[in-house]
């Protein structure tokens, strides 16, 4: 596996969960893999793995259960929602916001190629 | 796990390797230990497990003198060296004449540690290719199950496939009750692999902080040529350069790049240690 150049290993295991959240795939008191199989899959440190599942062991997101594994929590979707929607404004939109003006692309421009994006996935 | 304390150490007269080196190493860690060539890594693994004695000083591990040797903490402690040799014989006889030196020995581990790194166990160790060779003894070195594993270089002479092997069996094996340290100079192959960075330069230990702790105090970015903020290191790279940043409290966490930070600590040791003693104060 690859790592991109500037976020953390953890961050990157974090993302990861996120979107199988938002993606559905993890609904709900699933089982999600373990500490172990993830640290093996990414060919990292255990100890740094173990902090992405800390991290969302914090934020609700996921909960434990002694000697048998993390699941999702109940209310993980929009909790995860909440906070990818916050991390959105904050880190991605200045970036667009900055290329639209480098590059001179107006909002009614981003809104036509917003439509027909949409209407070219809904249509395939 | 390791304590040395006021080590010096010199192979010619008039000119010390080591000198006034200390360092503490506990159990739960991977650290891995950088320098330049020649700057004594092979040697301080050495002196750790008693192949070498101090001038002056003291080298301790599991609270006993490196020097004297004792069977019972030799039998917590096991090293891969660089170089090797293995007798013509086939890897379960080596298996059944060394592991009755080390009281936990995983037999079972082997065996599937064997199968699953693709070494040929029918072959004598001698005919087997250097990266197979070096396979088994990784694959024999945490089988043991010792207390303190030294490995030098692990990484050198592995194909792609067996590098990436070797990051998987050590993710997958419980180093909470082992201090592991790991030497070498191919910093992308164990990035994220060490919690610790211990850095040896001069005849001492530069550097020496946990993975988190860099990650809390130090800021890797890629900056514009007109970027005016203070820097403690940079390098020259295409479209701006590549820096190292005192990180502010409420910044995101950025990925280390061990490359940069190891050329940043060689270079400017004394700008980058500073950002960890001020917490101190």
């Amino acid at each position: 596996m690859d790592f991109s150049e500037k976020q953390p290993i953890y961050l990157q295991i974090i993302d990861y969960f996120c979107s199988q959240i938002l993606e559905n795939k993890w609904k709900p008191d699933y089982r999600i893999p373990s500490v172990r199989e993830i640290a093996v899959k990414m060919e990292v440190n255990p100890n740094t793995a173990m902090r992405a599942f800390h991290y969302l062991q914090e934020k609700d997101i996921l909960y434990n259960q002694r000697g048998i594994g993390y699941f999702v929590s109940g209310n993980a979707y929009q909790k995860v929602l909440a906070l990818k929607r916050a991390e959105f404004i904050r880190e991605k939109l200045p970036v667009l916001f900055r290329d639209m003006s480098l590059l001179g692309i107006s909002f009614d421009e981003l809104r036509f190629l917003y439509d027909k994006n949409n209407s070219h996935s809904s249509g395939l | 796990m390791v304590s040395i304390t006021d080590l010096t150490f010199a192979f010619k007269k008039n000119h010390l390797l080591f000198n006034g080196l200390n360092l503490e190493l506990q159990a739960g860690s991977i650290y891995g230990l950088f320098g330049l060539n020649g700057a004594g890594k092979t040697t301080l693994l050495n002196h750790i497990s008693g192949l070498l004695f101090p001038k002056s000083g003291t080298c301790e591990i599991l609270g006993k003198s490196s020097r004297k040797r004792d069977p019972e903490t030799l039998s917590e402690l096991y090293v891969l060296p660089e170089q090797f040799d293995l007798p013509p014989i086939p890897a379960h006889s080596y298996v059944n004449i060394h592991a009755p030196f080390y009281p936990r020995f995983d037999e079972e581990y082997m065996k599937h540690s064997l199968m699953e790194l693709l070494v040929e166990g029918d072959k004598n160790l001698n005919e087997l290719s250097y990266g197979q060779r070096k396979k088994f003894l990784i694959a024999f070195a945490l089988a043991t199950n010792a207390r303190l594993l030294l490995m030098d270089e692990p990484t050198n002479g592995l194909d792609i496939p067996s590098k990436s092997q070797f990051r998987k069996i050590m993710a997958a094996s419980d180093h909470s009750k082992r201090c592991v340290v790991i030497s070498t100079h191919q910093v992308r192959d164990l990035e994220a692999m060490i919690d610790h960075l211990t850095v040896l330069n001069d005849g001492k230990i530069i550097f020496h902080q946990g993975i988190d702790n860099i990650a809390k105090k130090l800021s890797f970015e890629k900056i514009a040529e007109d970027d005016n903020r203070f820097v403690l290191y940079s390098e020259e790279i295409f479209g701006g350069k590549a820096a190292i940043i005192p990180k502010k409290t409420d910044s995101n966490e950025t990925q280390i790049d061990l490359e940069l930070l190891f050329n940043g600590i060689i270079q400017k040791g004394d700008v980058i240690n500073q950002q960890f003693v001020r917490e101190a104060v």
